[in-house]
């Protein structure tokens, strides 16, 4: 703990100067985490960086798949890797109870139990505690709640979640972080708050990898400008690989959840990550590139998969609809993936009635859509044309500038970027 | 054009080693037998996209598609004009249709009776209309006209002709039987009729379909009179492995086959387990459809059963331990009652099932030496853990594997018969001794 402090002590992390800047660096690369940043837009807050990470570098920003239980729900690893996929998560919380961590350790980690040669991010297991699970209490020395497989009581530590993290072995693990709605007001935020502090400091302690596993802290703060600014102003002295943008993307208002997005990228160093959770949807993706962010992960686009919907540059295409029956280009002409280059929507609408690989098919493609995205974004801002990009992205997505979203415009403004 | 034609290369023990040429429309196509069919619903592998499908080295030449799952789809068939091989992105495969999807049992009852009058054989046998298939909205009634419509839509290299196969159960009167034949031969003539006058069946084959449910007089009718029509081959119905016995099995097809032309391939539907193929097959069937794999998959079990014989007979007595033996157990058989999941069946001595606890820690691949997917990349642990979870990857790696499995059981049982060592082939496959100069461990 004392070296921790020590350690962030002699880099300061916001808005460092340039001697403070090359601790910080140096610090960094102690870890087995290094960002370098290639290119920054001029006009707003996006940059487009390599992450480099043990089991290989990353293109940021980057879209990462969720495959909750070891796996991405009817997808094999060779797809993925066809796919472009560098990083991709993994749940603690569900792979904690099934096979569990002693197991996995056994399989060589999660890479090696889901044969997964690229990188991989485990979550705390905290948010399925709270949206999951029975809920018992949450004090000081964690989160109790009953196990929905054999309803005994289980405490979840800092110390636990780190253990069980350790044993799967990922690349990015995840503080245990209190975690409260965002549509939740009062002392409650502020405890939450202080508390996650208190939690990632010994989850930092716990940590027995340092050296192949980059805990990355989770600001929280709720929507409390003064709770978030106090919780960045406090993890960010701590000596993490990076940091996670919390608490948000649970149901509050558009114009609350931005504006707590671009204070806490004005506050997180630039030489490291930025991760915002759960934020997967195509206009909330290019928005908060545009504020800052670097990472992005969300169950939504492989979850809407199973139901049938295909994202597209202009929306969704709902194909166990009707009006698909008789449709027989592909979901997107200009797609590239397996399933636009063999497969029509007709086809696919009448496979939905008679097998999973349907939803195979749509799940490849979805993750091609969101990656695909992501490159594009990625190279507009290395080419210095990212407000283009911004541009004519809204203009495919929505049918006239009377439907863009205000909250999305106010926050393209506020960095600078106008969209008519 | 020729058309298809069967290459008899040898006759072992009433097993025929064969190629059927000339298949599809530029006759691009060539099926090794006995051989299988890949099975398919609405012309898709289960669980498998074309990379996934397309990781399986040895993919048998035909696929095949069944109008229990088509038939509802006759409109955009209709409108889209190029067939259902190209309406569902499949490979460049010679494509068969069958009335019904042998995965699926299909409810009886419903062969109309509409009192029409019929000529046939200078006999006025009052013939119903119409068949029926079972989509996912529900039953789907096709007369001749439809169904040869329905074929014209889809254009398959082959189909089996309209058929009344509801005398499977048992106790079906030896009238229903006798009336089954008939129906049967009458759709047949009807099709026949059609299908000439269909252009986009110019390129098309016809299989007759044998009936007569356990009755032997009307088998052998049924083979008899089928064998009379200008048919490119047969289909046999009413064999289910749920409908019979394999003893009579084999006895009735025997029966039928010596009724029907050598240079005619047998395709026989219903059947999949190996012993039962093995048996049928020397009996003298050709062709399998290849629900089996499936079946295994969807009851969480991974097909693991030896299939190799010993190159050197000499040797058979110091012959290495069979796949089960390096894999350090039998799989067990358990309680049949425990094991029946609905249309999957019941789990059989081929098999594994993975969703046993003994599997929690095992890091071996499902079969040592089997080069599939599944037992490249995972171990048996992954694929119990996919299983205990629910998990949609369980049934892409498990139909991956299931299907290389099978696919190099009919490999084999080709080479048994090309090398003359069927009864050790038999032996290493069922487990039960039938003399040859292999040692039961």
């Amino acid at each position: 703990m004392n070296k921790v402090f020590k350690m962030a002590a002699a880099a300061s992390a916001t808005r460092a100067a340039p001697s403070d800047m090359a601790a910080a660096k140096t610090a960094a690369s102690a870890a087995s985490l290094a960002l370098h940043v290639l290119a920054e837009c001029p006009v707003s807050k996006a940059r487009a960086c390599v992450l480099k990470l043990p089991h290989g570098a990353v293109n940021t920003p980057v879209f990462m798949p969720v495959g909750t239980q070891g796996t991405l729900k009817g997808v094999t690893v060779a797809q993925l890797e066809e796919l472009g996929c560098q990083i991709c998560l993994g749940n603690t919380y569900h792979l904690g109870m099934r096979p569990g961590p002693e197991l996995i350790e056994k399989a060589n980690g999660l890479h090696g139990f889901m044969n997964w040669k690229r990188n991989l991010l485990t979550d705390s297991g905290g948010f399925q505690m709270v949206s999951l699970v029975e809920l018992s209490a949450v004090t000081e020395e964690g989160v109790m709640f009953r196990s929905p497989y054999d309803g005994r009581e289980i405490l979840l530590t800092p110390e636990q979640s780190i253990a069980i993290q350790n044993s799967l072995g990922s690349d990015i693990i995840m503080q245990l972080d209190d975690v409260v709605s965002s549509t939740v007001t009062g002392p409650r935020v502020e405890e939450a708050m202080r508390r996650s502090i208190r939690w990632l400091d010994r989850c930092a302690a716990a940590n027995k990898n340092p050296h192949r596993q980059n805990l990355f802290a989770i600001i929280q703060g709720g929507l409390n400008a003064e709770l978030r600014k106090a919780c960045l102003d406090e993890m960010t002295k701590r000596d993490v690989p990076g940091f996670a943008i919390g608490g948000l993307s649970g149901g509050e208002e558009k114009d609350d959840f931005w504006k707590m997005v671009t204070l806490s990228t004005d506050h997180l160093p630039r030489g490291k990550p930025r991760y915002l959770m759960g934020v997967g949807y195509a206009v909330d993706l290019v928005v908060c590139v545009a504020l800052g962010c670097d990472m992005f992960d969300c169950v939504f686009p492989t979850r809407t998969a199973r139901f049938g919907s295909a994202l597209v540059p202009w929306g969704s295409l709902q194909l166990k609809q009707k009006q698909y029956a008789k449709d027989f280009q592909p979901i997107d002409p200009e797609c590239q993936c397996a399933t636009c280059k063999r497969h029509s929507r007709a086809y696919l609408h009448a496979l939905f009635k008679s097998d999973t690989a349907a939803m195979h098919h749509i799940t490849v493609h979805n993750i091609c859509y969101q990656l695909t995205l992501m490159r594009s974004v990625r190279d507009s801002i290395i080419e210095q044309r990212f407000p283009e990009f911004v541009r004519s992205f809204m203009k495919r997505m929505f049918p006239s500038s009377e439907q863009y979203p205000s909250w999305a415009e106010d926050a393209l403004a506020s960095v600078n970027i106008t969209l008519d | 054009r020729g058309g298809m034609k069967l290459e008899l290369s040898k006759v072992v023990q009433g097993c025929r080693l064969g190629v059927l040429i000339g298949i599809g429309k530029t006759g691009q196509h060539s099926l090794e037998l006995p051989g299988c069919l890949l099975y398919t619903r609405c012309a898709t592998v289960p669980h498998l996209t074309q990379d996934t499908l397309h990781t399986l080295t040895y993919l048998p030449a035909g696929a095949q598609v069944a109008l229990d799952g088509l038939a509802e789809h006759h409109e955009v068939l209709e409108e889209f004009k190029e067939g259902v091989r190209k309406f569902a992105g499949l490979h460049d495969t010679a494509l068969f249709c069958s009335l019904h999807d042998p995965a699926t049992n299909c409810p009886t009852g419903h062969v109309t009776n509409k009192n029409v009058a019929c000529a046939l054989a200078m006999t006025v046998i009052v013939v119903p209309q119409t068949v029926s298939v079972w989509g996912s909205g529900g039953r789907i009634e096709m007369t001749a006209a439809r169904f040869i419509a329905m074929q014209a839509v889809i254009q398959p290299d082959c189909y089996q002709s309209m058929a009344d196969g509801e005398t499977w159960q048992t106790n079906t009167s030896r009238k229903r039987v006798h009336k089954a034949v008939n129906r049967t031969l009458a759709h047949l003539d009807e099709c026949l009729t059609l299908h000439h006058k269909t252009p986009q069946l110019k390129h098309t084959e016809v299989f007759g379909v044998v009936e007569g449910g356990d009755i032997l007089e009307e088998r052998v009718r049924s083979a008899r009179e089928t064998a009379k029509r200008p048919v490119a081959g047969f289909v046999l119905d009413g064999f289910q492995s749920a409908a019979m016995e394999q003893e009579l099995r084999g006895q009735l097809i025997t029966a039928v086959t010596a009724e029907l032309p050598v240079e005619k391939p047998r395709m026989l539907q219903g059947v999949g387990r190996p012993d039962e193929v093995i048996a049928c097959v020397e009996a003298g069937v050709d062709l399998f459809e290849g629900f089996f794999p499936f079946q295994v998959t969807e009851r969480g079990c991974a097909l693991c059963f030896d299939y190799n014989v010993t190159p050197d007979p000499e040797a058979a007595a110091l012959s290495p331990p069979t796949v089960l033996e390096l894999n350090g157990e039998r799989p067990a058989v358990e309680d049949p009652k425990q094991n029946d999941i609905g249309n999957t069946g019941t789990m059989t001595q081929f098999e594994m099932n993975l969703k046993d606890i003994r599997y929690r820690e095992d890091f071996r691949p499902l079969v040592e030496g089997c080069g599939c997917y599944c037992c490249k990349n995972h171990h048996r642990a992954y694929v119990h853990h996919l299983l205990v979870t629910s998990e949609l990857l369980a049934g892409v790696l498990l139909m991956l594997h299931n299907t290389a499995h099978y696919l190099g059981f009919f490999r084999a049982l080709r080479e048994a018969i090309s090398h003359e060592r069927l009864q050790d082939f038999k032996t290493t496959v069922t487990k039960v001794d039938f003399g040859g100069r292999k040692q039961l461990h």
